[in-house]
């Protein structure tokens, strides 16, 4: 058998993943792992994703060729332009899937965390769509830092809840929302933004997501007359734009999968979000992934200018990626990614997301041969940032 | 004989309380405990503090917080538990996440255990399966009892199951809820609570979450061994001296 680097039928990849939860959130996790994978065949599934996807969302998504980009790095740069999605980002194309998945499950009420309001708006948004109730919760740091996604999510109907405990971010968002799902069994769905969490939340999450590798490859196909580039780059927080940029590429060796981490101001300043180099093997939100800790096992606070990156831990498939040396991992600091994201700006006339600048910025860790096919994934688009640009480059 | 399951052999309703360690101050763990014991407390659940603490309401996330201020770690706890056979006899058990536990390593986290003393623990986040096929053998080897919960929602095939695997009680969690969060008992409580008693089950059933006072202590011990007291009792610390500790005790006990 080929070798696999996806997930087994436990529910974890390699050493990582698992479904570490109290039993009072068992009922609820096992009804969704006995049934995810069967609703998600099911033709009707099928037919109104793919149609959400292209008439709502706006997909596919371009791949496009970055000539100037490519030209200034001396290699043949794609973009997959996940910031055209609606709602500016590729968080929604796991957020129309969920949101199904919780009507075929017969759940009326749902609830998400969010940390700079990105997942947040794209739950809001469906759930605007589907007319399901919405609770959103979200550390109250966050929402005094990230007013307009808050305003966005109340407009869109639905109720923004601050997360008053612990570092009063997004982990503490995560927390509440479990929180809130122990207290609400039956009628609620637990829309995770990212392919983080207790089984099947990463395979179901990245499943979701994956739809930005499908179409890489034919769209390359097109383009280049082959479907695999030479590298994919993604950045990582939870890593869910990740997981979808990589999956259809997984189990093809040749292609290289690259990620990128928040270094924050330097991975050893103490103000950083780098897990791969900063974590150790622990448990987080349900699942046995690299997240940072104290020697005691507490879960510590991590640092990005990106709020979206801004994540203690990485999903369990990125664990399995970075330790078995499948992928390579690099670390941007914020400095090289707003320079990165400013470059992008003004050789393609694209202001990308700070998360996406990440990516963007692994030009300034590594040299790829100018006959490389390079794929980066511009997740998200940098409207939501415009005020960290102008506060960093005093605009 | 492990002492709990000594102490579940005795013919009474068993009133056990759980409290953070480190909280109010670093070093009350142990005045606690000689408290607890010397009012009649029958068993005690000391928690070890968590940064995110999943299953708890408000109140414990509170207690935890404070006490990894104030430097509360898993090496100071059993610093702190060295000597508690010296002054302590009644069952002690300690309530925490998996993680901290997994960093110290389990192991030598158990084997801690039992040079202390400690009889036994509560792992909301280890499910039975995982503790089944990679700790069981662990904890057996040091004498040690794992609890697990079962709640309203949870299949009579589970609790089946998670009869099998224990080996002293069943930790009965009252309501789908988080810790602290519903005060009283109604009558969904009192038909979950019987429905379990009429199973049969090998192992007693103690009730945990929404016990709080003599009523919902009496509540449910009707129709179980017993109940733990966890945030009603935080909530008398955030109020009241340690020194007073057997009067919170006593207006749950003496009828």
């Amino acid at each position: 058998m080929k070798k696999t680097y996806n997930i087994d039928n436990k529910g974890y990849y390699g050493e990582f993943g698992g479904a570490y939860i109290p039993e009072m959130l068992y009922p609820n996790v096992e009804e969704l792992r006995q049934n995810y994978l069967n609703i998600m065949a099911e033709t009707s599934f099928q037919d109104e994703f793919d149609q959400l996807l292209k008439d709502y969302v706006g997909r596919p998504s371009p791949l496009y060729f970055a000539k100037r980009l490519s030209e200034k790095h001396n290699t043949k740069v794609y973009l997959k332009r996940e910031d055209l999605n609606h709602t500016g980002a590729h968080k929604v194309n796991n957020t129309i899937g969920q949101i199904l998945m919780a009507k075929r499950l017969g759940k009326t009420r749902i609830i998400a965390e969010t940390g700079a309001g990105q997942h947040g708006v794209a739950t809001a948004t469906v759930c605007a769509l589907m007319g399901m109730e919405c609770i959103v919760y979200m550390g109250e740091i966050d929402i005094a830092r990230q007013a307009p996604n808050v305003a966005r999510m109340k407009m869109l109907g639905a109720e923004v809840r601050p997360a008053l405990s612990g570092s009063k971010t997004l982990k503490d968002a995560t927390n509440e929302a479990i929180r809130d799902w122990i207290n609400n069994p039956v009628k609620t769905h637990y829309i995770i933004g990212s392919a983080i969490g207790p089984h099947p939340y990463p395979d179901m999450v990245t499943r979701f997501q994956s739809i930005i590798s499908k179409e890489i490859k034919w769209q390359l196909n097109k383009k280049e007359g082959r479907e695999n580039p030479d590298f994919v780059v993604a950045c990582i927080g939870g890593g869910s734009n990740a997981a979808g940029t990589y999956y259809h590429f997984i189990d093809d060796e040749d292609v290289g999968i690259i990620a990128i981490e928040a270094a924050g101001k330097g991975i050893q300043s103490g103000e950083s979000a780098a897990t791969s180099v900063l974590g150790k093997e622990g448990i987080i939100h349900g699942c046995k992934t690299l997240l940072m800790q104290t020697s005691d096992g507490q879960i510590t606070e991590p640092y990005s200018i990106s709020a979206g990156l801004d994540y203690p831990g990485v999903g369990p498939l990125h664990s399995h990626l970075y330790t078995s040396g499948r992928a390579e991992f690099f670390s941007a600091t914020d400095d090289e990614a707003m320079a990165a994201g400013l470059e992008l700006t003004q050789l393609e006339g694209i202001i990308p997301a700070i998360e996406s600048s990440h990516a963007l910025a692994i030009f300034s860790h590594k040299t790829f041969k100018p006959d490389d096919i390079v794929v980066i994934s511009l997740s998200g688009r940098g409207d939501k940032d415009l005020q960290n640009y102008i506060d960093y480059f005093n605009l | 004989m492990n002492r709990i399951n000594k102490k579940l052999q005795e013919a009474k309703k068993l009133l056990s309380i759980y409290f953070t360690a480190g909280y109010p101050n670093l070093n009350d763990t142990v005045s606690i405990l000689q408290r607890l014991e010397k009012s009649g407390v029958d068993m005690v659940e000391i928690g070890l503090p968590f940064s995110d603490p999943l299953a708890d309401g408000p109140t414990i996330q509170a207690s935890s917080t404070e006490a990894l201020k104030h430097g509360m770690t898993t090496k100071t706890l059993f610093n702190q538990l060295k000597d508690i056979r010296k002054t302590v006899s009644i069952p002690l058990l300690i309530m925490g996440y998996f993680n901290p536990i997994l960093q110290y390593g389990v192991d030598a986290f158990c084997q801690e255990c039992q040079n202390i003393g400690i009889d036994g623990l509560i792992i909301p986040d280890l499910p039975v399966n995982v503790y089944n096929e990679h700790y069981r053998k662990t904890f057996e080897k040091y004498g040690l009892v794992n609890v697990f919960l079962i709640t309203p929602q949870t299949s009579e095939e589970r609790i089946r199951f998670i009869d099998s695997v224990s080996n002293g009680f069943i930790y009965m969690v009252s309501s789908a809820s988080t810790t602290g969060a519903k005060t009283g008992f109604g009558q969904e409580q009192t038909a979950y609570f019987k429905r379990i008693a009429n199973m049969n089950l090998n192992h007693p059933q103690i009730v945990g979450f929404g016990i709080s006072n003599q009523e919902t202590f009496c509540q449910a011990t009707q129709n179980a061994k017993g109940a733990i007291i966890g945030s009603a009792f935080i909530r008398f610390l955030d109020n009241n001296n340690i020194d007073d500790i057997k009067t919170f005790i006593n207006s749950i006990r003496n009828a």
